[in-house]
């Protein structure tokens, strides 16, 4: 068994209006040194298998067609090892 | 071809009533509701995906509707030419489902968007737009969306445009484009485009709101009259 983390990000090309908005609220509160903010997603997740190359191809094929979106978002992750 | 609208109900979906009484009680056109879980299209010549919440927006909008078992019957009956309509979240799964090109991100103002709009129609020339009156400067339709950002890198953009693939334009109600009436930050102040075959599109504005003459606006029955007279005709 494997736990996996999946890292989720908005591709630099695509603009985060949510992350320009967060932005505008480190300034309001006076952290002012605040650039470039952009909003991704985590996920988490085990995948119940017990070989390493059968887990990431799972993981790989979950990420592209499904948690993330290739056109706006590029993933990576990380698998553990548990059990 | 017998005109027949298939309207799909996914779980979250909340505009599928107003597309069936539009479609049904105001313009007396047969249209029958297709469950998400089903594969059977029952026969429909026009699949409708209606405006909502799939899946409660989790993930990304219409990322997981895309995904119900209706999905593969709708994307091959588009593959085969079959009439397809997306409205709002409909229009969502589309981009998702990869049958409409770009992407929907949060409105620039991150503020739902609940107001009547304007459109230019910038192709006449499709059979979801033929019936739209040359007098018509703009249609008044209303939006009712959260995430209806149009963006496609600029390849995409200009691929649309050489294409005639932008239907709608937000506009005033001379159907001039300005940044002013953009209501979420569409690039090109797109609302609406079709597929390059022509017989898929998505719109993020509601014409099924826009039907009954009670509500005070009739402008979206000429989108549903185009596509019924280039069905019958």
């Amino acid at each position: 068994m494997f736990k996996a983390t999946v890292l989720i990000k908005r591709r630099p090309s695509i603009l985060d209006p949510q992350g320009v908005a967060v932005e505008k609220g480190a300034k309001h509160l006076g952290i002012s040194n605040i650039k470039g903010t952009r909003i991704g997603k985590l996920i988490e997740f085990d995948v119940d298998v017990k070989d390493r190359a059968a887990a990431e191809k799972e993981v790989n094929e979950y990420c592209s067609k499904l948690l993330s979106n290739p056109i706006m978002e590029d993933f990576e992750f990380k698998l553990e090892e548990i059990k | 071809m017998s005109l027949k609208f298939g309207v799909v109900v996914f779980p979250g979906s909340n505009c599928d009533h107003d597309a069936y009484y539009s479609l049904r009680k105001v313009l007396n056109y047969d249209v029958e509701f297709l469950w998400h879980k089903d594969t059977d299209l029952k026969q429909s010549s026009v699949i409708l995906l209606p405006g909502g919440f799939s899946y409660g927006d989790y993930l990304r909008t219409g990322a997981i509707a895309r995904f119900s078992p209706i999905m593969n019957s709708v994307i091959s009956f588009a593959n085969k030419g079959g009439i397809v309509i997306g409205i709002c979240n409909g229009f969502q799964i589309l981009l998702e489902a990869g049958l409409l090109p770009g992407v929907m991100i949060r409105n620039n103002s991150l503020k739902f968007a609940c107001k009547d709009v304007y459109l230019k129609t910038e192709n006449r020339e499709t059979i979801f737009s033929a019936e739209i009156s040359e007098e018509t400067k703009a249609l008044k339709i209303p939006i009712a969306h959260g995430e209806g950002n149009y963006f496609a890198d600029i390849e995409l953009l200009k691929e649309l445009e050489t294409n005639r693939q932008i239907l709608f334009r937000y506009s005033d109600a001379d159907g001039n484009v300005n940044d002013e009436n953009n209501p979420n930050g569409s690039q090109l102040n797109i609302a609406g485009i079709v597929n390059k075959n022509g017989n898929v599109m998505g719109m993020m504005p509601h014409p099924e709101r826009a039907c009954d003459p009670t509500l005070g606006r009739t402008d979206g029955q000429q989108i549903f009259k185009s596509i019924a007279n280039y069905i019958l005709n």
